[in-house]
């Protein structure tokens, strides 16, 4: 029987604020064990939750991003449990009213281009974090991590395969660092992602038992995660098994899903509107503001790459895939406005190569935008040639300067005496007959020896375009 | 509507409640006489009524984003039943 995948995702984004969402003790990461976890994150009795403006303001932010509708009134609603991570017993979500409705982004997959929607998005507070193999008999808890904002992003069950999946995990990891409002650093924690796995005959309507997956910190393994799942689900059907909602957690390092047994029995959270929060009013004023201060997001920077600066569509889909990335990009541009292709095909090029070689993120280069702006100018105004101009920049690399000092001290300025060019063309011809013979029996090929060979005489600092035309020139005569 | 006491010990163990045999009697025909109230209201037409979350006519008041708490861990861990190495220590849980 041919089978049908049908995925949804909770991605939980923490938002980047410096104090935590209901009180002011600091969010920094890798802080001392419980050293920023003070009696509102505790849970201790009569304390206040007070909102954080910008955790509402960044929500907000997210909400216009994917075209949402933003409820201008929105709840905070109590979520109960109990484990130990998780102090007051509840934890402060948004249930019936959340602060982000229904809008939806564009994902693309090859030539495809998909459209998927999002259902919600809700404001609520991290946990804190359990440690359990730090004492033999005991289980640590560090409630540094509680009260940490997150936006909780749901999507409709929109996702057909886990390349989807992670096509659209993708893309909302690069819209929240594009509009500032998450870090996206997975390793860390600040970006999650729980996918709902289900599947049906192909051609059914009617959605399948799902199963929720946690614990994936990865793209790849959101991707690997998904397809053992789907796999071991036709499995049980095909033996004529039945599939049970339930939560399964993804282990990495064995590769498979098993199932969380702890949370079988108590999926009852008995939601009810927290009495300590009042509901959130969000002004005209305050979401006129935060919609003029919205940055370019990455499909209208994309166009843009496209309509303004003349890339192809797959440049500009590079170089807006991350913020680091398009902004490296455009710093550059400066002093390079007729030479975007050029800059463009530097930073795809030379630059990332170097970069993925070192395993070292864009923003840590050690050749800063600026200083390969003045490298591509450089080439611009034919100072150096592009072939130069990679031996200056693995000098700039590391660590010799910039691309006029390293230029100067190395003498690799361009040859501009058009005489001293044509002597050394003269030379070459005349010490190579058997060659000039060839090319006026028609072998084109044979030219570029001849380059080659003054390019050798000139150190690599004639003009090769120069030195084409002239030779050309000299041959036929 | 009436709740049967397994619903109630069910609904008793969700809070972590743990009720004897009498008291889950009790307890249980508490639980029906508030939820026979219910009833009653539920009798009442309600059509295009906005569901209330709060009772109070007022909007949630919004705090700047400002760090202004300091590290009082150790007070906090002094009335903890058991920390090390700065946690607070709680019988192991197993996932």
């Amino acid at each position: 029987m041919e089978w049908e995948t049908v995925i949804g995702l909770e991605i939980h984004a923490q938002l980047s604020t410096k104090s935590k969402i209901f009180s002011s003790a600091s969010t920094k990461y890798g802080a001392e064990p419980n050293s920023q976890a003070c009696a509102v994150d505790l849970g201790l009795p009569g304390v206040l939750p007070v909102l954080n403006i910008e955790a509402v303001n960044k929500a907000i932010k997210f909400g216009l991003a994917v075209n949402a509708h933003i409820n201008q009134r929105n709840v905070f609603d109590r979520k109960n449990y109990f484990y130990p991570d998780l102090p007051k017993g509840y934890q402060i979500s948004q249930l019936d009213w959340p602060i982000v409705g229904e809008g939806k982004i564009d994902i693309t997959l090859g030539e495809n281009t998909k459209s998927i929607g999002v259902t919600r998005a809700h404001l609520e507070e991290d946990a804190g974090k359990s440690i359990h193999d730090l004492y033999d008999d005991y289980t640590a808890i560090d409630l540094n991590r509680a009260g940490t904002p997150l936006l909780e992003i749901v999507s409709e069950p929109d996702m057909r395969s886990a390349k989807e999946a992670v096509a659209y995990a993708k893309k909302i990891h690069t819209l929240v660092q594009y509009i500032g409002i998450c870090d996206g650093n997975m390793q860390e924690g600040s970006f999650r992602c729980d996918a709902n796995v289900s599947i049906r005959p192909m051609g059914q309507e009617k959605l399948g038992t799902r199963a929720e997956l946690k614990n994936i910190n990865s793209f790849k393994f959101l991707e690997k995660a998904i397809n053992l799942e789907v796999e071991r689900q036709q499995d049980i059907i095909e033996d004529g098994g039945q599939i049970v909602q339930e939560t399964r957690l993804y282990d990495a390092v064995k590769n498979e899903t098993r199932s969380m047994r702890s949370k079988e029995e108590a999926n009852d959270y008995r939601y009810f509107p927290d009495p300590d929060l009042l509901p959130v009013e969000i002004s005209d004023e305050l979401l006129a503001s935060i919609k003029a201060e919205l940055p370019e997001l990455p499909l209208e920077k994309k166009a843009r790459f496209i309509s303004d600066l003349g890339l192809s569509d797959y440049d500009a889909d590079v170089l807006t895939s991350h913020k680091a990335l398009a902004d490296y990009f455009e710093t550059m541009l400066t002093g390079n406005e007729s030479n975007a292709k050029l800059c463009a095909n530097w930073v795809m090029g030379e630059l990332s190569a170097l970069l993925n070689k070192n395993q070292i993120e864009i923003q840590d280069s050690p050749v800063s935008a600026q200083d390969l702006s003045l490298l591509i100018q450089r080439i611009g105004d034919d100072t150096i040639s592009g072939k130069i101009a990679k031996d200056v920049f693995k000098a700039m690399w590391d660590g010799e300067g910039s691309a006029d000092d390293i230029i100067e001290s190395k003498g690799l300025k361009q040859m501009t005496d058009m005489g001293e060019i044509e002597a050394i063309v003269d030379e070459i011809i005349a010490n190579n007959t058997p060659q000039v013979e060839q090319f006026k029996s028609g072998n084109e090929k044979i030219i570029g020896f001849f380059v080659g060979q003054i390019m050798k005489a000139t150190g690599g600092k004639a003009n090769p375009k120069q030195v084409n035309e002239l030779l050309r020139k000299k041959l036929v005569q | 509507m009436s709740l049967s006491e397994d619903k109630a010990s069910q609904i008793a163990y969700l809070a972590r409640l743990s009720l004897s045999k009498d008291e889950l009697k009790s307890n249980t025909k508490e639980l029906n006489n508030i939820l026979n109230l219910v009833e009653q209201l539920q009798q009442i037409d309600a059509k295009g009524i906005e569901p209330m979350s709060h009772p109070l006519h007022m909007s949630q008041r919004l705090r700047a984003d400002e760090v202004r708490e300091i590290d009082d861990s150790e007070s906090f861990q002094s009335i903890a039943p058991k920390t090390g190495s700065g946690h607070y220590l709680v019988p192991t849980v197993i996932e």
